[in-house]
């Protein structure tokens, strides 16, 4: 699941818990796959490091993905 | 007396001799008003330069035409420049043209406001038309330069915001003839390969002609035929370029563009948090929803003491029973009540009861009764029914 499918299946829950008329068994799972995604997007925003990537033209011509350097 | 008489080709030809050496009119700019402006299919411009009091002639050929930067319009104030010099076949003298700029505004402002206003008709700059930026994008295109602050300023807002997206830098020029052509094979390159959820194209400040590469035609096109949404982020705040219009979202700067893209991690840890909060909320309250509806019931008569429901309802057969017992045994005297009616009628009309008050009933041999006497003849037998038995007798009379 994407970051992006994540934040919209759990907004998703919040909804359906806060309507109140889940049956019992269900509210429990609901909230714990609650919980649980909220763990998981905390965690990827934490520990997410910025990919960076330059596409150029190689040798061949087709387009390959090189390292980024900052030049000046 | 000797005058030199000329024929037309050489007068003509004097003519242009002296203007072809005049110093002042092989370099002139003249200051007036287009009008007549026709551009032939060979490509060259003819046209009329004029002022209130004079008008003179021009022409414009293909190639000096080609690099006009805007197109002119009759009306339109120019300063043209060129020489001055007399076609010699029909004596016309005219400004060979090479140069039109317009007169007070520069002709980059007006190729940009002539732009516009076609771009902007054929609907390209529509609100309607315009994509919407996807909220958490996991892949980013920057079209830019791969020097200078702008790039730099992106990656750095992008990476502090929203780490999570990866960054692809496609390298381009963004001034010069060049500059277009790069552009729009990126845009392209990017949809071709669906290497993005959005693009962000533009770069730093510079002047118009700088920023002249947003301004073209080829690059508003490639920006409106992307299927990827595509941010504009060119030069500073005041700059406003055609590329600002046609994309699916303007930035003012290279910077507000990643701080438009993408949402900012420390608000979305935030919004995590109170999202757990929610949760554990709701859950919470349901519970306690359940628990009253629990304790209610149980306070409910039924449930609490089961004997008073018991109760109620034997009450409920012996009431039951007795009804049925009064209703059953009023049904029986009323039947019995009749019968015992009938009966009486009938036995009144009982033949025995009849016969117990002196009655008889009088019989022919073969059984028929008689009930008048001229039924009967002398001699005849007859019989005779009695209260209790039978007489056999003779008629004598």
């Amino acid at each position: 699941m994407s970051f992006e499918e994540s934040m919209a299946r759990l907004d998703e829950i919040v909804q359906l818990l806060e309507k109140g008329d889940a049956p019992l068994e269900s509210a429990l799972e609901l909230f714990e796959e609650g919980t649980g995604l909220v763990a998981k997007c905390g965690k990827l925003l934490d520990s997410a490091e910025a990919r960076i990537v330059k596409l150029m033209k190689g040798k061949d011509g087709k387009p390959e993905e090189l390292q980024f350097d900052d030049e000046e | 007396m000797n005058k030199k008489i000329f024929s037309v080709a050489e007068l003509n030809g004097l003519i242009k001799k002296m203007m072809d050496s005049s110093p002042v009119l092989s370099r002139v700019y003249v200051r007036g008003e287009l009008s007549n402006y026709k551009i032939y299919p060979s490509g060259h411009h003819y046209f009329t330069i004029k002022d209130t009091e004079a008008a003179l002639r021009c022409v414009m050929f293909r190639r000096e035409a080609s690099t006009l930067r805007f197109r002119p319009e009759n009306g339109m104030k120019v300063i043209a420049s060129g020489r001055v010099s007399v076609y010699p076949r029909d004596g016309q003298y005219q400004l060979y043209c090479t140069g039109i700029t317009p007169d007070g505004i520069g002709d980059l402002h007006i190729a940009y406001e002539q732009l516009k206003k076609k771009l902007q008709e054929e609907g390209l700059f529509d609100r309607e038309k315009k994509k919407q930026i996807p909220r958490y994008p996991e892949r980013i295109a920057i079209i830019t330069s791969p020097v200078g602050a702008a790039v730099r300023d992106m990656i750095r807002v992008l990476g502090k915001r929203f780490p999570i997206a990866k960054l692809i830098i496609l390298p381009v020029r963004v001034q010069g003839a060049e500059a277009p052509p790069e552009i729009c094979g990126a845009i392209r390159y990017a949809n071709a390969h669906k290497i993005a959820d959005v693009i962000i194209t533009g770069r730093g400040g510079g002047s118009i002609e700088d920023l002249w590469a947003f301004n073209d035609e080829r690059v508003a096109r490639a920006i409106y035929e992307s299927e990827i949404p595509v941010i504009s982020a060119v030069g500073h705040e005041p700059d406003v370029t055609i590329s600002d219009f046609v994309a699916d979202l303007r930035a003012a700067t290279p910077s507000n563009a990643a701080e438009l893209a993408v949402p900012d991690r420390v608000e979305l840890a935030e919004m995590l948090r109170s999202t757990d909060i929610r949760l554990a909320k709701a859950l919470k309250r349901q519970l306690e929803a359940c628990r009253e509806r629990l304790n209610s019931l149980k306070e409910n008569r039924v449930l609490k003491s089961p004997l008073y429901y018991i109760q109620d309802r034997r009450m409920l057969v012996d009431f039951t029973q007795e009804k049925l017992i009064s209703l059953a045994s009023g049904l029986v005297h009323n039947k019995k009540a009749g019968f015992i009616r009938l009966t009486a009628a009938l036995d009144a009309m009982s033949p025995l009861k009849v016969l117990a008050r002196g009655y008889s009933i009088v019989q022919k041999e073969d059984g028929t009764l008689v009930k008048r006497a001229c039924d009967v003849e002398n001699g005849e037998r007859l019989k005779i029914k009695l209260s209790e038995g039978n007489i056999a007798c003779r008629v004598t009379e």
